[in-house]
């Protein structure tokens, strides 16, 4: 359905993309994760025909980005970065206006997006600037999809959103997928790429992996431990000068670090110790999309 | 064609929802009318005089009479003793002092050549000298008057102000108000309208959406094509009614010329949307950059032939300018199309101009 080849592109001095390839069957909710800055919002452009790419090709059910964007425009969905929404409109007039851009109706199809609009139709006769986070994303969403789409283009829909209404989003959109709608999504937090069919992890603009999120975890083909203590940063130190552990980082209350064997975690516990460190703990975790993103190649 | 009446409906919703602006659009004629029909008038009147004549002067005190009777003097105090003079300006606030040389009456009945003096407050130069020119025609039409044929020559020039006899400022202004006005509500507002979706990301929507950008810009134009026309009839409605202006030429003519205007100065807009990312900078760019040569180079402030070459040569790239031109010579001197044309035809050169340079620079993608 989403079929990416070999896309680059730069700004000025910068590499937004490099040579960035996957493909999105139909039905499939594609996921694109890293953090800001790591070209996601550039590759969400040339996916939706807004930007040209400096190298590849993108096709869109079998429509080339460069020929044929007229025909693409009318059959995707695209939600930008910033719930673009006229503020100055009610709810209902910004969903009636986008239905008729696309001319059709919002009675048309209604059934694509009762189960979104249903929360929000209460504030039907509110402004969109008015609306909370949560509620702006639902009309975003309801707009980019009035026009019945085969794709959904969602750049960083539950960023700025509060965490129970996160939740409600990624539900609406298993929905959404279970209708045959295909769902290209980004987001920063990492924690969302398990509820991909698939992901790809982009960092500095090129594909570290794409695969599903548990082929990812599968493929972590290190030794990962968590270290907690009572002075964090202390120990974040010195668990960084021992010889025994490949690489560590802060990892919210804990400390993610890679060793090579399993017999090395009583040896580290003994060398804090011996270094003044009060209520050490040390077990071995599976390790998160997160620990992929950061150990990766 | 669904698609574009719910865009331009959307638009005017947008415009209704910022009642402060339309608020201002409606009312900024309103008050630049008053503004300059009635507090920054460019004519001199209320001049506040002093005389000065020797006591029981016959034909000073005359004089004195004739200038109190026109309407642009009033004379505030008569002073008999001349050592005053020097210190009046400063106790008193007087605009000008006219002094008669002691034995004024006598010297002209006698033959002799009497004498007047006319001191004048000059820290307003052009007031200063049309008072003294004032002044001067309402004494030497006395002198004629009282020396009459016994003159051996006498050459009388006789002034006749063309089109504008009373040498009203309402006739230079009102056309610049218009042009003004017109320039300001079609290039500003559209030129922010469209950058404004820029700025909130809904021109990205708009051009993954099917939607035509001559659609986009179409609905763009229309509102404000709207409160331009209702902005054009409110000023020449309070021109004719307040400031007693006339409309000697053919009214449709006047509305045709206002109007291709509006579609120059609204193209001016969308050009400079093309240019800008953010709302301020096409304020600033619009706002600035057209209401100052449209003030200062149209010729409605200063003349233009006065002006170096360089900035006449600016002038004729201003399309106020030749509007101005065009709207003078249709509601005041009452000339028809025929002697319009050359205005009309650069008006409409400039309107291909700007329309050829905004669809080029208008994107389908983003830049």
């Amino acid at each position: 359905m989403v079929k990416v080849e070999n896309i680059s592109k730069a700004f000025k001095n910068v590499q937004a993309l490099n040579n960035v390839s996957f493909h999105a069957e139909k039905g499939e909710l594609f996921g694109i994760i890293g953090p800001d800055g790591a070209g996601k919002t550039t590759l969400f452009r040339i996916m939706t025909t807004l930007t040209i790419p400096d190298e590849g090709a993108v096709f869109i059910n079998n429509r080339s980005i460069f020929n044929d964007y007229m025909k693409i425009r009318k059959n995707i969905g695209y939600m930008p970065g910033k719930f673009a929404l006229y503020q100055d409109l009610t709810v209902e007039e910004n969903l009636n206006f986008f239905a008729s851009v696309f001319n059709t109706t919002i009675e048309e199809n209604y059934h694509l997006v009762k189960g979104i609009y249903s929360h929000i139709a209460p504030f039907k006769n509110r402004k969109a600037g008015k609306l909370s986070g949560g509620m702006k994303q639902k009309l975003a969403l309801s707009c980019a999809l009035i026009h019945k789409p085969e794709v959904l283009f969602l750049d960083e829909p539950t960023t700025g959103v509060d965490p129970v209404s996160r939740k409600e989003f990624w539900d609406m959109l298993y929905d959404l997928k279970k209708m045959g709608i295909t769902i290209i999504v980004s987001t920063p937090y990492m924690d969302e790429a398990s509820r991909c069919d698939r992901i790809a992890l982009i960092k500095n603009g090129a594909f570290i992996d794409v695969d599903s999120p548990a082929n990812i975890i599968n493929n972590f083909d290190n030794i990962l431990i968590a270290l907690k203590a009572d002075n964090m940063r202390k120990l974040l130190k010195d668990v960084r000068k021992c010889r025994q552990i490949k690489s560590a980082f802060a990892f919210g209350a804990e400390i993610h670090a890679v060793i090579d064997s399993d017999n090395f975690i009583e040896e580290i516990s003994s060398q804090l110790k011996s270094l003044d460190h009060k209520n050490i703990e040390i077990y071995r975790i599976p390790p998160a999309i997160e620990d992929c993103y950061i150990w990766s190649r | 064609m669904k698609q574009l009446l719910s865009f331009i409906k959307k638009e005017v919703l947008h415009i209704i929802r910022d009642k402060r602006t339309i608020l201002i659009l409606l009312i900024m004629p309103v008050v630049q009318i008053m503004l300059f029909g009635f507090a920054m008038t460019l004519e001199v009147k209320n001049i506040r005089v002093a005389v000065s004549y020797q006591y029981g002067d016959e034909l000073a005190e005359k004089i004195t009479a004739r200038i109190s009777a026109s309407e642009y003097f009033d004379i505030v105090k008569t002073i008999n003793n001349p050592l005053d003079i020097a210190s009046i300006f400063k106790t008193e606030n007087i605009d000008t002092i006219i002094v008669f040389s002691d034995g004024f009456s006598s010297e002209i009945y006698k033959g002799g050549i009497p004498a007047v003096q006319i001191i004048n407050d000059a820290s307003d130069p052009n007031q200063a000298s049309t008072v003294t020119s004032y002044i001067s025609a309402i004494i030497s039409s006395f002198q004629n008057e009282i020396t009459g044929r016994n003159m051996p020559i006498h050459i009388n020039t006789e002034l006749k102000m063309l089109y504008n006899p009373e040498l009203k400022g309402s006739y230079n202004f009102v056309p610049g108000v218009m042009a003004l006005v017109l320039t300001l509500i079609c290039a500003m507002m559209t030129s922010i309208s469209i950058v404004r979706e820029k700025e909130f990301g809904t021109m990205e929507l708009l051009l993954v959406s099917p939607m035509k950008p001559a659609y986009i810009i179409i609905s763009k134009i229309v509102p404000y094509f709207i409160i331009s026309t209702i902005n054009l009839l409110t000023i020449i409605l309070l021109a004719v009614v307040l400031l007693d202006m006339p409309v000697r030429g053919s009214f449709i003519l006047l509305m045709g010329v206002s109007f291709l205007f509006i579609f120059v100065s609204l193209t001016v807009g969308i050009f400079i949307s093309s240019l800008v990312a953010n709302q301020a900078a096409a304020m600033l760019i619009a706002g600035m950059g057209m209401m100052l040569p449209v003030m200062l180079l149209s010729g409605m402030l200063f003349p233009l032939d006065s002006m170096p070459k360089f900035l006449q040569v600016i002038s004729d790239f201003v399309p106020a300018s030749w509007y101005f031109t065009a709207v003078k010579k249709i509601m005041i001197e009452g000339q028809g199309f025929m002697n319009i044309t050359k205005e009309i035809i650069i008006l409409t050169v400039m309107l291909a101009v700007l329309v050829a340079a905004s669809v080029k620079k208008f994107k389908v993608r983003l830049g």
